[in-house]
């Protein structure tokens, strides 16, 4: 197996002439007076981006940025610098601007190095070579030609295809050492239809921690353009969404975003720490429906959220968050895990080498449960099936949370039949979750495109679920007849 | 405390580093030439900040900040390439531009790529005030910070605290291109901010404040901006639902100048040229009632979008964007306006500081007008679609009835199409929310569909 600790050495450190002996010069020098933790973030981001429209593959991007960030904790406080050049000078000068947040106090110590064992949720190969500049060009006009052909109603198709190679190194004090090598791809197709004088956007995506391979096997991009055409189209028939409380189900897969937004967000460790979740002290109690079982887990391999360590060099873990309905557990990074006394678990992530770290996800989801979706869509007399979302947003505090659906449906009677446009949907989570009927039999993991935002850092996550239904969800539309 | 002449750092010298700034440019353009590229031109930049972050009575956090970067494109022909690097040494630099020429030559011709037209660059450079530095101080940084959370937390109502920050930033750049041009920008920015927490349990509520300004002086106090967040969020406690209606809706400033970021969306070259827009062709067109003035003003002292060039070197001018009602132009920038076969307004990077025209109303005026409806401090999600226009999102705020505010309300939604919106406004109030690079008051439109209960 490639070692990711020594290509993240070769990568990050040897150009600067650092060793395992500078690091741990660097980490006495920050573990000045009442400092009790300190690490050493480094890392090296590439990034390439192609795109097309109008059928041409007009612009492609490249993206390079390296650094170190590092961190003194003392107590509940951080200090935190960085620097872009990783030499020696530069980092005394950080770790002196990051150290000067303690007061005066006793000293913290350096621990001896641990290494983390190694673990491979992925290759750590660059994915931008793994297709040539001309090959992905060609690819991008191959999927354009195809979408065009799939309805003459398609006006505009827009792909894009992204890679990122990054490797991080995490050195800290308390003698952790570790690194990962991650690639990520994603490829998006996003179509316009128009019949008459009305327009309609359909978008569909996907990716993970893989190469580019992955994307033109068997010609997988197929079904990214298939998806977004089909979402156009029926949204050219789609009528007002109705106003109101209803019954909702929600579609299997990407639809899980409502679980990232009304639970995930709300067990994020800092906000539990600091009580101002909805979700606060609430530990070991019953926050949502019998058979609801949700987990966020940073181990599945290849997966877009799935990280071997997270950005303070913690190994993922799976962690049950509700279990049965009861909550469990929350996510944590180290700060906040020692704060509440409690063991990090693989959820301390962070933007870049120029932002701190704290609780994130990496991928969270709900487990199946008994019901055939047949029998759900079945069992609603009048309501909403609601499955594909543009994006959500969550109030911590008051558990509020909007999200907005991208395709949508009326139920009438037990059947599924008129699509609905501009349906977005608003509840508070702890509600919402005490109001989930019935849990279906087909978990779904979405396609590897989702963005999470906190605090103005964004980080790759996934999300899923099986299809659920949720009694009475407030949906906004405009018609309320 | 910190020992804060320990942290304290200088004010960049700025002519020193918007000289170092354009000696990389220049480099990044004469290398782009070597390789053979018709054309290219690179934007540079170089932020120093501070921030910190303090909660209940305690510092958290001390971040200190210095980004540089550069990024450049590149054209050989009607084909371009781009590039960006996280640092500014002279071989990141080098290979910077060797990758943007990489992509160049396999990208496809398009006539409409290339830089700015030459004669639409700007000539002067008028000072805009927008430069104000002061040492970076950590310690004076802290006391803004705990200044503005404990104002905060004096509030009886006030249960726990998310935390206050205060900021500091200086930013230069410098934008230049292969045909001579060499601008320079600078500013400098003063932000502090306070999420307070009232009520226990289910019943708690969030709500912040905030204020930014290029200049110290102009801040208003650390416990202005504390009082003012634990305030509203007070004002938030015992919210509910309303059920289902059709009524006016009055949009806070700090909510209202999103609507007009819609409209601004919509009217943008890429949205126009994509055909995905709701706005297409609307040049010309009365959106709005026939009273609507939107100005752009790139040349306010002190503004939070001022500046006299746009991010391809175009002389900024003042303009109205709707008058009388009527869309007198688009949003361009040089690319989406050889697209339409137009002309760029200097927009390449986004607008410089639009002015909605208030009328003589006040906020309380309008909720007098208004009667019963509701009024809307908060929308959340991203249910707002520029192809068609359709708009629904969550919102929060209060109920209004006898022009009196009754309760506040949350887990509510507001929908209705942009279009009909635009044309529904009734009032724009004097309370012009002036931190934001869109500057309007409160907006009154007639009527929305609401989701509650």
């Amino acid at each position: 197996m490639t070692d990711a600790l020594k290509l993240a050495e070769q990568q990050l450190l040897a150009p600067g002439g650092l060793g395992h002996s500078d690091l741990e010069k660097v980490l006495h020098h920050l573990m000045g007076p009442a400092v009790d933790d300190g690490d050493l973030y480094f890392q090296n981001t590439s990034h390439e981006a192609w795109s097309l429209e109008d059928g041409l593959v007009r612009s492609g991007t490249f993206a390079v940025e390296q650094g170190v960030g590092i961190r003194a904790i003392s107590g509940e406080k951080t200090g935190f610098a960085y620097a872009d050049e990783i030499i020696m000078p530069s980092l005394m000068q950080a770790s002196s601007a990051a150290r000067a947040i303690a007061q005066q106090g006793s000293r913290g110590t350096v621990q001896a190095w641990r290494r983390q064992d190694p673990r491979a949720l992925y290759l750590p190969d660059d994915p931008m070579p793994t297709l040539s500049a001309d090959q992905k060009v060609d690819l991008l006009r191959q999927i354009d030609t195809y979408t065009r052909s799939l309805d003459p109603r398609i006006q505009q198709v827009m792909v894009s295809m992204a890679a990122t190679h990054e490797t991080i190194l995490v050195a800290s004090a308390d003698g952790s050492l570790a690194a990962d090598v991650r690639p990520l791809v994603r490829l998006n197709v996003s179509v316009i239809a128009q019949q008459g004088d009305r327009r309609e956007q359909g978008s569909d995506g996907g990716g993970g921690r893989f190469s580019y391979l992955e994307l033109v096997k068997d010609n997988a991009w197929q079904r990214f353009a298939d998806e977004a055409a089909r979402q156009a189209l029926i949204n050219l028939e789609a009528v007002a969404s109705p106003a109101g409380a209803m019954t909702v189900v929600l579609g299997p897969g990407w639809p899980g975003v409502l679980l990232h937004e009304a639970v995930g967000h709300g067990l994020e460790g800092d906000f539990n720490r600091k009580k101002t979740s909805a979700f606060s002290g609430r530990m070991g109690e019953k926050v949502a429906a019998e058979g609801v079982t949700i987990v966020d887990d940073g181990t599945l391999p290849q997966r877009r959220g799935s990280l071997n360590v997270d950005d303070e060099g913690t190994p993922t873990d799976q962690t049950v968050l509700i279990e049965n309905g009861v909550l469990v557990g929350y996510m944590q990074d180290k700060l906040n895990a020692r704060l509440m006394n409690m063991k990090p678990t693989g959820n301390g992530r962070r933007e870049s080498f120029t932002h701190l770290p704290m609780p994130r996800m990496t991928n969270t989801f709900m487990l199946a449960g008994e019901h055939d979706p047949e029998e759900i869509i079945a069992s609603v007399d009048k309501g909403l099936y609601a499955v594909n979302f543009a994006g959500g947003q969550v109030d911590i505090t008051s558990g509020k949370f909007v999200f907005s659906a991208s395709e949508a449906y009326l139920i009438e009677k037990g059947k599924v039949t008129q699509p609905v446009r501009g349906a977005t949907l608003i509840g508070n989570g702890p509600r919402v979750m005490q109001r989930v009927s019935m849990v279906g039999n087909d978990l779904k993991l979405d396609a590897g495109v989702g963005v999470c935002g906190k605090d103005g850092q964004s980080v790759p996550v996934g999300v899923g679920q099986p299809t659920l239904r949720v009694d009475s969800l407030t949906v906004g539309g405009t018609s309320t007849q | 405390m910190v020992d804060a002449a320990m942290v304290a750092q200088d004010v960049p010298d700025r002519d020193q580093e918007l000289s170092k700034l354009a000696e990389s440019a220049e480099a990044a353009i004469e290398h782009a030439r070597s390789l053979g590229a018709s054309n290219s031109e690179v934007s540079a930049s170089i932020q120093f900040g501070l921030n910190v972050g303090v909660r209940l009575g305690e510092v958290e956090t001390l971040e200190h900040s210095r980004d540089r970067g550069l990024e450049i494109s590149v054209y050989f022909g009607d084909c371009k390439g781009h590039a960006s690097s996280g640092d500014l040494r002279p071989e990141s630099v080098r290979s910077c531009v060797e990758k943007a020429a990489d992509i160049a030559r396999f990208t496809q011709a398009d006539k409409c790529n290339g830089l700015a037209p030459a004669e639409r660059m700007a000539t002067h450079f008028p000072d805009l005030d927008l430069w104000h530095p002061q040492p970076l101080d950590a310690g004076a940084t802290m006391g803004r910070a705990l200044e503005c959370e404990a104002a905060g937390l004096d509030n009886p109502a006030i249960t726990n605290s998310d935390g206050a920050s205060a900021s500091v930033g200086f930013g230069l750049n410098v934008y230049a291109n292969s045909e001579g041009f060499v601008g320079r920008r600078d500013g400098t920015r003063y932000g502090q901010s306070c999420v307070l927490v009232a009520g226990e349990a289910e019943t708690m509520q969030r709500d912040y404040w905030y204020d930014s300004r290029r200049a110290y002086d102009d801040l208003e106090a650390a416990s202005a901006t504390g009082h003012e967040a634990a305030r509203r969020t007070a004002l938030r406690l015992g919210a509910k639902k309303i059920a289902t209606c059709e009524v006016p809706i009055l949009f806070a400033p700090e909510v209202a100048s999103g609507l007009i970021g819609h409209l601004i969306g919509a009217i943008s070259g890429g949205a126009l040229y994509r055909k995905a827009s709701f706005l297409m062709d609307s040049a010309g067109q009365r959106l709005f009632p026939d009273w609507m003035r939107i100005s752009e003003r790139p040349f306010l002292p002190r503004g939070p979008g001022s500046t006299s060039f746009d991010a391809e070197g175009v002389a900024t001018h003042d303009r109205d964007i709707v008058s009388g009602g009527v869309l007198n132009g688009y949003v361009l920038g040089s690319y989406s306006a050889r697209r339409l076969g137009l002309e760029t307004t200097a927009n390449a990077g986004g607008v410089h500081n639009l002015a909605v025209e208030s009328g003589e109303h006040t906020a309380p005026e309008l909720m007098r007008q208004m009667a019963a409806g509701l009024l809307v401090t908060e929308v959340m999600g991203q249910g707002v679609s520029i192809v068609t226009g359709d708009y629904s999102r969550g919102a929060s705020g209060f109920w209004i009835e006898n022009g009196e505010i009754q309760h506040p309300v949350d887990e509510v939604t507001i929908a209705g199409n942009l279009k009909d919106m635009f044309m529904g406004i009734e009032a724009v109030g004097t309370d012009v929310n002036d931190r934001s690079n869109i500057q309007t008051g409160s907006i009154l439109i007639n009527k929305m569909t609401l989701a509650g209960s």
